[in-house]
């Protein structure tokens, strides 16, 4: 039993770590600002709950633990609000879209006409 | 196992300082800043399993709460270039 939980929580900090890498790399590498944050986004929260559900394996039932549940909590709510801030302020100041990206509501009206 | 989720971490840290420097508009760099102190706040707790203290989570708490505050103010900042702005004056 020991074992296991020790092994999955392996498994959880290594995949964490990895996703953390992942999201470093779409950051540097995505052609234009939307898909970086796509990727920065949806790495950056995933990174965070496998790596702290990693440690709580590791802590086991106490006080430890509760404080981790509490960080993963607060980056849950903190890290998608401060996204979404960050993407509605550059959506008004009419950052550009790449050559590749554009909104989905341009897809489904065609003729909405230029912007 | 605790020094692979830190190198992870580091790596990734390290990522975000070089799109933050390299992020050609303001919102690039943001993003990578959130980026950089959600790892940071990892870093922490990580560590603290590393050495052996994991009394440090109370600091990755704070800091969790502290980056979320600091990117609304820099976001606001951008936007309005003013943090005290009196928003009675002129609507949104």
């Amino acid at each position: 039993m020991t074992d296991l939980t020790g092994l999955l929580s392996w498994v959880l900090l290594g995949s964490g770590a990895l996703f953390c890498v992942v999201g470093g790399l779409g950051l540097l590498r995505m052609p234009d600002f939307w898909a970086r944050a796509h990727a920065a986004g949806i790495s950056d929260t995933l990174a965070a709950g496998l790596i702290l559900s990693g440690l709580m394996l590791q802590a086991g039932f106490g006080l430890v633990t509760v404080k981790l549940v509490m960080v993963l909590v607060f980056i849950y709510i903190t890290s998608p609000t401060a996204g979404h801030a960050l993407y509605r302020a550059a959506h008004a100041h009419g950052l550009a879209f790449g050559a590749d990206t554009r909104l989905e509501t341009e897809q489904v009206g065609e003729d909405r006409g230029a912007d | 196992m605790f020094s692979v989720a830190m190198l992870g971490v580091l790596t990734a840290m390290l990522l975000a300082l070089v799109a933050a420097v390299r992020g050609p508009s303001v919102f690039d760099r943001i993003l990578a800043l959130n980026v950089f102190g959600t790892k940071t706040v990892l870093l922490i707790a990580v560590s603290g399993f590393l050495s052996g203290r994991p009394d440090w989570l109370d600091l990755a708490l704070l800091y969790a709460l502290v980056n979320f505050v600091g990117i609304i103010a820099v976001l606001k900042f951008v936007r309005f270039g003013d943090l005290g702005r009196d928003d009675s004056q002129s609507a949104s």
